[in-house]
């Protein structure tokens, strides 16, 4: 298990590298950064040479990398165009990502599991199909259709909820972005629990834990369940990268100012600095969250460590 | 034992809980009196040399008052600080400002506080992206070199401080409205408290005018306050203002719908449709000080030989400007006529009609035009635009289908869109255009001279094209030196007669400043600059 672990971390080394390279060179293939900071105008040629000193421009690319990386591993990510260090905008924004990941995390496991467990211990039957059909559309129809959808009927025409959510972003104010962002992972996790669930019914450690006479209950959630999830868990674990750096879509919809809200302006302004540090983050959390779900998948099939 | 530790456990979830929901309530709901306000993430930090866009322009206008303020209604520049500006030859004024002007952090405002904040904004070392507005004032190469040299004074040697209520300003050249530039914000004062502890001054602004700053939360919501002690006569009529920022026009639009927002000044071009219908009369349209042009790369020689002219006005004809205004803009913009602003005014230079045939729409003889001017280069234009913000691809699409219409050929005209802003701005800074380019302007202080001089002045600032001629550059010097307004502003428009024979530019329209309001504020207004005039809203 050890040797499994080293073996995955020094795995993490080249991608961790790879990646931030890669994001450093896009952002700089876009051309000069300093040109979009006057407006409609030029800048004055003084001071944008001025300005692009300032921000260690007018080094050639690798040098401005190589510096770059010294930096962030003593915890300094630069400064925004707007004079605000990178760190603290990933304070303000970290923060209220996490809270909509965690509830789009809940729901995916609540909803989810629930409906594809019911599913699948009744497959063919109508509801199965109904849930079936339904999760079809949630994973055809595009989120921010679904995020707009949402806004004007709750927040407009019904009233229920505010349609935009304040600086604070508090959790109950985030349950319907949430949903929004995890509808299409909860179809998924849906329909990966239905067939994971079918699957397993008929297999030889159900039919015997029913043989010796235990409650349905008891072989459902001991037996059943713990088996069908290995997949499902892995699923979800890879999912909360991709709901971090994917909330884009549904931050802009409903005005929270999270990760997405800083990328797109980071992009938008061509800011190097705000747009690298945060993606770095956010290699970096996929590369954990993966980790932690090959270890898990490790504990829990011992196979995989010999492999 | 077992019961304690699951309490724990239970306690420390709801601890952790609350600490990442960080003490909610509060959020959208304001005091009585305060309008919330949609608001965009300033671009730079808000020092008043260093603002070039709107979203940072609304705070400064409230924050600040200088030495003139532009009047919302006819953009008139009227005495605010200034007591007088004197000159007998155009080029030295002398400065008085009114007494008893205080900043909201008590320091009294003296000439020293207009001369500092000149030199600092002028200073290189700065970086303040508005320096060249203090470009005419004598001494400003050796503040600012141009050529990227170093900085090998301090101070402008054309300001000097006469006493505490008087100063004086040399300009390096003559330039009679010089006075009426001084409404813009980075000609604010500033305290002295801003060069003791600059960080701390950016971090919450201090300043002259009728709000003073309650918080400020970078990226999502600024609380104005009214202050109480201000002294001058327009002071607010609302208990103060709640910026708040939005990721997308659309939401904040969505927010006013809800009754959840007070005032929405950019309302999403998706929405034009809808606007009348969804607000009755509590929907603003008025001319702002924008115009959309198309420029062209004169440093190309393809666009820049002789009966070329004759292909560019050939393209302006063939661009139906009223349908395109009408239709995909919903009349929130008017078919330009000039090279100007209607919010000049007639006496101001706005001249209707200066461009005339060649801004009206007329297929056949565009076609003709053209024909008789060689053709278009390389048989196709290309039209580059930013395709990241507003709604320019959908324009470009619309005067591309007007001149293939106009030409009988698919394939004249094609966009050619550029994925960033910075990256656009990029290009034009490299020279690098394939074809005519997308140049909006906003000006900067109401004069002809602003809408004239910057983009079409041999090498000016923003002469993206890099035209230049002549009897033009000659015609805009007679006109700054020209101490009668009246013949100034009429040598103005006689150099705008060159830039029209020559077509320097397609003018395409006027643009409006929009913004919707919820039924708690009244006597909404937007200035010129298409920025809400915040002192004057009433709040029930």
């Amino acid at each position: 298990m050890g040797r499994y672990v080293i073996r995955r971390l020094l795995q993490m080394i080249p991608v961790f590298i790879g990646a931030t390279l890669l994001i450093f060179l896009m952002v700089n293939v876009m051309g000069d950064p300093i040109a979009g900071l006057c407006g409609d105008k030029q800048c004055d040629p003084a001071t944008a040479a001025q300005l692009k000193k300032e921000f260690g421009l007018d080094k050639p690319v690798w040098q401005q990398y190589l510096t770059y990386m010294g930096h962030v591993f003593t915890g300094d990510f630069g400064t925004a165009f707007n004079g605000q260090e990178v760190t603290e905008l990933m304070a303000d924004a970290f923060p209220v990502t996490i809270r909509l990941t965690l509830v789009a995390i809940v729901f995916e496991i609540v909803i989810g599991i629930a409906l594809g467990v019911v599913t699948g211990l009744r497959r063919g039957r109508p509801v199965d199909t109904g849930v079936l059909l339904l999760t079809l559309v949630v994973i055809s129809v595009p989120t921010f259709v679904t995020g707009l959808l949402l806004q004007l009927l709750f927040g407009v025409e019904w009233g229920w909820i505010k349609p935009s959510v304040s600086p604070d972003a508090a959790f109950g104010e985030l349950i319907v972005p949430g949903l929004v962002l995890a509808s299409v992972s909860l179809a998924y996790v849906t329909r990966l629990t239905r067939t994971s669930i079918a699957e397993n019914k008929r297999s030889d450690y159900v039919r015997t834990a029913v043989a010796k006479g235990l409650p349905r209950r008891r072989v459902i959630t001991r037996h059943l369940l713990r088996n069908s999830l290995i997949p499902v868990v892995t699923f979800i674990g890879t999912d909360i990268g991709a709901l971090m750096g994917g909330a884009i879509v549904t931050e802009r919809i409903f005005n929270i100012h999270g990760v997405g809200f800083q990328l797109y302006q980071g992009i938008l302004r061509q800011n190097t600095q705000t747009v690298v540090g945060f993606v770095t983050v956010l290699v970096l959390v996929f590369l954990v969250a993966n980790l932690l779900v090959d270890l898990l998948y490790a504990v829990l099939d011992p196979r995989i460590r010999y492999a | 034992m077992r019961g304690a530790t699951h309490a724990k456990w239970a306690a420390c979830a709801a601890a952790a809980a609350l600490a990442a929901t960080a003490c909610g309530g509060g959020g959208g709901g304001s005091a009585p009196g305060v309008l919330s306000s949609s608001w965009g993430d300033p671009q730079n930090p808000l020092e008043p040399a260093n603002t070039n866009e709107v979203q940072g322009g609304k705070v400064l206008d409230m924050i600040f008052r200088g030495l003139k303020r532009y009047d919302a209604r006819t953009g008139a520049a009227q005495n605010m600080l200034a007591d007088r500006i004197e000159t007998s030859d155009s080029q030295n004024f002398t400065i008085t400002i009114k007494g008893g002007w205080k900043f909201s952090n008590g320091e009294p405002v003296t000439a020293k506080s207009f001369v500092d904040a000149w030199n600092y904004g002028a200073g290189l070392e700065h970086n303040q992206k508005n320096a060249y507005f203090f470009g005419y004032i004598d001494g400003y190469d050796k503040v600012h070199p141009e050529d990227g040299g170093t900085q090998t004074a301090d101070t402008l040697s054309g300001l000097a401080v006469k006493n505490d209520r008087t100063f004086t300003v040399r300009l390096r050249q003559k330039f009679s409205t010089f006075p009426d530039t001084l409404g813009y914000a980075a000609f604010a004062p500033l305290p002295q408290a801003f060069f003791d502890d600059h960080a701390a001054w950016v971090k919450k602004p201090v300043g002259n005018g009728p709000y003073l700053i309650d918080s400020y939360t970078k990226g999502s919501k600024m609380s104005l306050r009214k202050w109480a002690g201000y002294p001058g006569d327009d002071k607010a009529r609302n208990e103060g203002v709640d910026l708040q920022v939005y990721t997308d026009n659309n939401t904040a639009y969505t927010d006013l719908m809800a009754g959840n927002l007070d005032l929405a000044d950019d309302i999403p071009a998706a929405q034009l449709k809808n606007v009348k219908s969804d607000l009755g009369g509590r929907y603003i349209n008025t001319p702002a000080g924008i115009i959309q042009t198309l420029a062209f790369p004169f440093y190309d020689s393809k666009w820049n030989q002789s009966g070329s002219d004759k292909v560019r006005k050939g393209l302006s004809m063939a661009i139906d400007r009223d349908r395109i205004t009408g239709t995909i803009f919903q009349k929130t913009r008017t078919p330009a006529g000039d090279w100007t602003s209607p919010v000049l005014g007639k006496d101001g230079g706005f001249q209707d009609g200066l461009c005339g045939d060649f801004c009206t729409y007329d297929p056949q003889r565009a076609k003709k035009m053209i024909d008789e001017g060689g053709g278009l280069p390389g048989g196709q234009v290309k039209i580059s635009y930013n395709a990241d913000s507003g709604s320019h691809r959908v324009w470009v699409d619309a005067v591309c289908n007007s001149i293939n219409n106009a030409l009988g050929n698919d394939k004249a005209c094609v966009g050619n869109p550029v994925g960033t802003f910075a990256d656009f701005r990029n290009q034009i800074g490299r020279h690098k255009m394939p074809g005519p380019f997308r140049a909006g302007w906003q000006m900067d202080y109401p004069l002809i001279q602003n809408f004239l001089q910057p983009l079409y002045y041999t090498n000016a600032s923003s002469n993206d094209g890099k035209w230049s001629d002549k009897d033009f550059d000659k015609l805009v010097d007679r006109a700054n030196a020209e101490t009668d307004r009246a013949k100034a502003v009429q040598l103005f428009q006689q150099a705008e007669g060159v830039v029209r024979d020559n077509m320097a530019a397609i003018p395409l329209w006027y643009q409006n400043g929009s913004a919707g309001y919820s039924d708690r504020v009244s006597d909404v207004a937007l200035n010129q600059f298409s920025v809400p005039v915040y002192n004057e809203i009433k709040v029930s």
